[in-house]
């Protein structure tokens, strides 16, 4: 699908975010589109969470504007909110599972929640086990999320960031404190969501492997399998960007990635790969 | 020094702001009956051991004591009496509150802390509820629904401990026990019995949640949140009551 570039999905104007003397966020700008990926990179502390979080209105901006699907969100009120956060999904760096509702409950509690979805009793259930079985873990309805993995956990926190099939995903270092395999189980599933329902997908990480797999490899739904996109669609819809303390260090593909010669975004892309 | 004034002023505000926000919240939907009803169940029913036990031997230790006192004036018949007023206006709301301070202020800060550490609370924003409605509200409303009725039990299990004292330690007759007790109440007793601690469970609930909500520092901060909001909710109550008392008094 070609890109419509007046689709904007997120669009950052010159935001800072400051916590006391701080800033977590330093005039920080950029605009994304619908079907795009960006990867997020930047060391612990550099911003990524807090930009996340910025982006849906958790935190407020100290100065700049914050738009999202071409609405501006700086101003609104807690409740006028969540009718934009209805149509992004989250995964939260912690998880951010409610350890008293089962795994059921959980998934179901955006469509619970939101009343801007309008989901019918019956149809919620429905879409529970649908988005369950999208990661896997459809046997785990009655379970409570102390009972999981940590993978599981994080397959699970997925699992209710696309079961209202939002049009932007955000997931916040969903490979972080985890090994290889679950990792690579974890960004496939990213993939998979982004490529059967076109999901604009912001993800932020530490890993390099992680957005060279993000811009390199696509979900075919006519094998069901990942495969190598080789240099098509997902390479070009991907854009990086590297943080650091609170500013952006780069933005760019791929390719302007690994030939940078800045120092900090050179060492980064070495590190990992 | 004026950092730490800043803080503190900014805490009070926040406080405020955040009661604010808990109250308004009862009128307006969504409400979370099934919450509501859960915290009633956590704070009511579960504190109600340590009520009972607080309750009667509060009454006993002040039968003893005050007889002690009232032998001096040939004055023992009147225990019932002096154990009702205390334990009615003052000694039962107060010690009451304390206990659900001391239970529920802490497991309110604990729990809601946790949450927020690991980011449910904005897991629950994101996901379309506001935490204030869903969390500080129904236990808000549960506090001051509970704390009056548990206060209504400690008294008179109180009552009862102090009967349990005079009859078996100093003899006095049953009826003249209960009649003394119960003739030197007065609605104004009763009312001043009953408004402090419906005005004590906005200390515990809201102080409990507002450490919950503004925990940070992980695992540790849980815990610097659950003592701040036990010590914090505690002397509010002895604050409160006695402004609410020296109201009272001068009626």
């Amino acid at each position: 699908m070609p890109d419509d570039k007046s689709n904007s999905v997120l669009r950052f104007e010159h935001v800072t975010v400051q916590f006391g003397e701080l800033k977590a966020l330093d005039g920080i700008s950029f605009e994304m589109f619908s079907g795009e990926t960006r990867v997020l990179f930047g060391a612990a502390g550099s911003g990524k969470t807090v930009l996340m979080k910025t982006a849906l209105g958790l935190l407020k901006p100290d100065s700049g504007r914050v738009s999202v699907f071409g609405q501006d969100i700086t101003d609104l009120s807690e409740h006028e909110l969540f009718r934009i956060r209805a149509r992004v999904g989250v995964l939260f760096q912690e998880g951010g599972l409610f350890d008293s509702l089962t795994i059921e409950e959980n998934v179901g509690y955006p469509l619970m929640n939101l009343k801007e979805l309008d989901c019918p009793p019956e149809q919620c259930r429905k879409r529970v086990e649908e988005a369950l079985r999208f990661v896997e873990l459809e046997h785990t309805l009655e379970k409570f999320p102390s009972e999981l993995s940590g993978g599981m956990r994080r397959r699970v926190g997925i699992a209710r960031a696309v079961v209202t099939e939002p049009p932007l995903v955000l997931y916040d270092s969903p490979t972080a404190g985890l090994d290889p395999i679950t990792a690579y189980t974890i960004i496939a599933l990213i993939v998979k969501q982004r490529d059967l329902k076109n999901t604009a997908t912001v993800m932020a990480t530490h890993r390099y492997q992680d957005g060279h797999f993000m811009a390199n490899y696509r979900y075919d739904p006519n094998t069901g399998r990942i495969e190598p996109a080789n240099g098509g669609g997902a390479a070009l819809r991907t854009v990086f960007m590297v943080m650091r303390e609170g500013r952006l260090a780069f933005e760019g593909t791929l390719d302007e990635l690994e030939s940078s010669t800045d120092p900090y975004v050179q060492k980064f892309v070495r590190r990992e790969s | 020094m004026l950092d730490f004034a800043k803080a503190a002023v900014f805490a009070v505000q926040e406080f405020f702001l955040l009661a604010g926000r808990a109250i308004k919240n009862i009128v307006r939907s969504p409400h979370y009956g099934a919450d509501i009803f859960l915290q009633m169940d956590i704070i009511g029913v579960g504190s109600l051991p340590i009520v009972i036990m607080t309750g009667f031997f509060s009454g006993a230790v002040m039968a003893m004591q005050m007889a002690k006192a009232l032998s001096q004036y040939g004055a023992v018949g009147n225990t019932g009496m002096v154990v009702s007023i205390t334990l009615v206006r003052e000694l039962g709301p107060a010690l009451t509150s304390l206990m659900v301070a001391g239970r529920n202020a802490s497991g309110m800060a604990s729990e809601l802390g946790s949450m927020r550490v690991t980011e449910q609370i904005d897991a629950m924003r994101a996901l379309g509820t506001d935490p204030i409605q869903k969390l500080v509200t129904p236990r808000l409303i549960a506090t001051a629904t509970v704390l009056p009725l548990l206060t209504i039990i400690a008294d008179f299990i109180g009552i009862f401990g102090g009967f349990v004292i005079s009859y078996f330690v100093l003899n006095l007759a049953p009826t003249q026990y209960w009649s003394t007790a119960w003739q030197a109440l007065d609605y104004q007793d009763i009312a001043q019995g009953l408004i402090k601690p419906f005005v004590f469970a906005f200390a515990i609930a809201l102080v409990g949640c507002y450490f919950g909500l503004t925990t940070t520092g992980g695992t540790q901060g849980v815990g610097r949140s659950t003592t701040q909001a036990v010590v914090v909710s505690s002397v509010m109550i002895f604050v409160l009551t006695f402004f609410i008392t020296r109201i009272f008094v001068s009626l």
